[in-house]
């Protein structure tokens, strides 16, 4: 009878430990790191992927993205669990500011939200040029696929119902996805139905998608971006120095023109606008 | 498709996979087995009772453990202070959470199935309580074995939880679950599938060979 522990296990042991300090020492104890708060559409679009690494390689601090809708994006500054948030729910933010959770809030860039639908438009919205009247038509005959999770994108669809006077209980055909923007485009795309999305998200998916754009260009379309400091005078927690940089580096000249760049070589038109140099965020609201 | 075999992220990213899950699994083996080994060993007074609880927590969505261990690491919550959310400690931990029961499960039911006179005997020939446990798991390595494998295979495909405490963060702590569920997002199906084809490789790798020494003995 056996009487000592194999010779596999011992390996397995020394190769667990190996494999484990070839990653610890360079990624999970670096001498600063931060927490940016985002919504999805910064990382899916893949405009993160771009400043992240040149801001860490410019200052050393590292930068943990966490991508989620812009009501969680706004909770987790809202409970000081995050240093920075990048967020394009400007009603919302605002509630923040005046509650003192946030604070330095810095206008970075805008995109805008389109209304995509069936290419051939069952609710005939294409060529309507007052909003109100596309959300009419599309709470009797259209149908359309909300995100329905608390994200800038499903507040500004609440917000166009609003606008248009439209009672939520009377919209026909109106499904939740419960999901981010990609999921939600798909489901959009296989039950033909009508949904808003921010133009950067459409067209990385368009290709796979059978979603035309049927409305565009209103100004209450437009998809405004914010980055805010999260309060350390209110969350001690909060690395407010390395944060501070990391919002100054946003609307520095030479990362404000890489934003009016980024998209263009793959989509053929840019994703985003660079906004810093435009006064103080109030536009939007 | 080409340009993801190509990645040096891919490598990079299958590796984390599965540095997180197998210490994940480790770690509640040892704290499983022993726990096991007490539940099952011979009846008493609400063994019933722990039996039904710890069949109820391999029953727990990944997701829900994943929001409470986050609840308790971020800032806001008991355990800010360690800053260790969003960091493969922080997976590890989650995992470790979804593991345990189904390590505690498998193993007490596969100890229950040996003579309960066997510890007896053992301490009778002179093991002491070490060597003791060694050879009774030597004994029950068939079902051991198994709860390695299904407890290994649940936390190394799930997403919830290691998306919550792991954030999904690029070098850091995306591991392909969480990789499957953004290019998705980005509307890279195929670079989705792609990944998926890695993690099934890799899982079944694992379970062949643990499968290996699970029937070695038995066949010979």
């Amino acid at each position: 009878m056996c009487t000592t522990p194999p010779r596999w296990a011992s390996s397995l042991i020394i190769l667990t430990l190996t494999l484990a300090d070839r990653e610890a020492p360079a990624r999970d104890k670096p001498p600063t790191s931060i927490i940016l708060a985002t919504t999805t559409s910064t990382q899916d679009s893949g405009l993160l992927d771009v400043l992240v690494p040149r801001f860490t390689k410019q200052t050393g601090i590292e930068v943990k993205v966490i991508a989620v809708g812009s009501g969680a994006a706004l909770q987790m500054g809202a409970k000081g669990d995050a240093d920075v948030v990048l967020s394009h729910a400007p009603a919302a933010e605002q509630r923040l500011v005046d509650s003192g959770a946030l604070v330095g809030g810095r206008l970075v860039m805008h995109n805008d939200f389109v209304l995509v639908g069936p290419p051939e438009d069952p609710a005939g919205v294409k060529g309507l040029t007052d909003l109100g009247a596309v959300m009419k038509a599309l709470a009797t005959k259209g149908g359309l696929a909300s995100r329905g999770d608390d994200s800038g994108t499903n507040k500004k669809e609440l917000e166009l119902w609003k606008k248009a006077g439209v009672d939520l209980a009377t919209v026909a055909r109106r499904v939740e996805t419960g999901q981010g923007m990609g999921a939600t485009l798909n489901v959009a795309s296989e039950k033909r139905l009508y949904t808003l999305t921010d133009r950067a998200t459409y067209l990385a998916q368009r290709k796979q998608l059978e979603l035309a754009i049927v409305s565009e260009g209103a100004p209450s379309l437009l998809n405004i971006y914010h980055v805010y400091l999260v309060s350390p005078a209110k969350f001690p927690k909060v690395k407010a120095e390395p944060a501070q940089r990391f919002v100054d580096f946003l609307v520095a000249d030479e990362t404000q023109r890489l934003i009016g760049e980024f998209g263009q070589a793959e989509y053929g038109q840019p994703l985003f606008t660079p906004d810093a140099k435009k006064p103080a965020p109030s536009e939007a609201r | 498709m080409t340009e993801l075999w190509a990645d040096p992220s891919l490598g990079e990213i299958a590796l984390r996979t599965l540095l997180v899950s197998g210490v994940a699994t480790a770690a509640a083996m040892a704290v499983g087995v022993p726990l096991g080994y007490a539940l099952g060993r011979r009846p008493f007074r609400g063994q019933t009772f722990l039996f039904a609880a710890i069949n109820t927590g391999m029953g727990i969505p990944p997701v829900l453990v994943g929001l409470v261990v986050w609840l308790l690491l971020v800032r806001s919550g008991p355990f800010g202070a360690f800053e260790l959310v969003y960091t493969k400690t922080a997976m590890v931990l989650a995992q470790f959470f979804i593991a345990l029961p189904v390590i505690i499960g498998f193993s007490a039911a596969s100890i229950e199935a040996l003579s309960p006179r066997l510890p007896d005997l053992l301490a009778m020939l002179g093991a002491g309580p070490v060597m003791r446990l060694w050879l009774i798991a030597r004994e029950a390595r068939f079902g051991l074995l198994a709860a390695v494998m299904a407890a290994f295979g649940g936390v190394v495909s799930e997403v919830g939880a290691a998306m919550a405490v792991g954030g999904n963060l690029q070098g850091s702590t995306r591991v392909l679950t969480t990789a499957i569920v953004t290019e998705t997002g980005r509307g890279h199906a195929d670079q989705a599938l792609a990944l998926g084809m890695v993690l099934l490789v890799l899982a079944f790798g694992l379970n062949l060979g643990l499968t290996l020494v699970q029937q070695r003995r038995r066949r010979a």
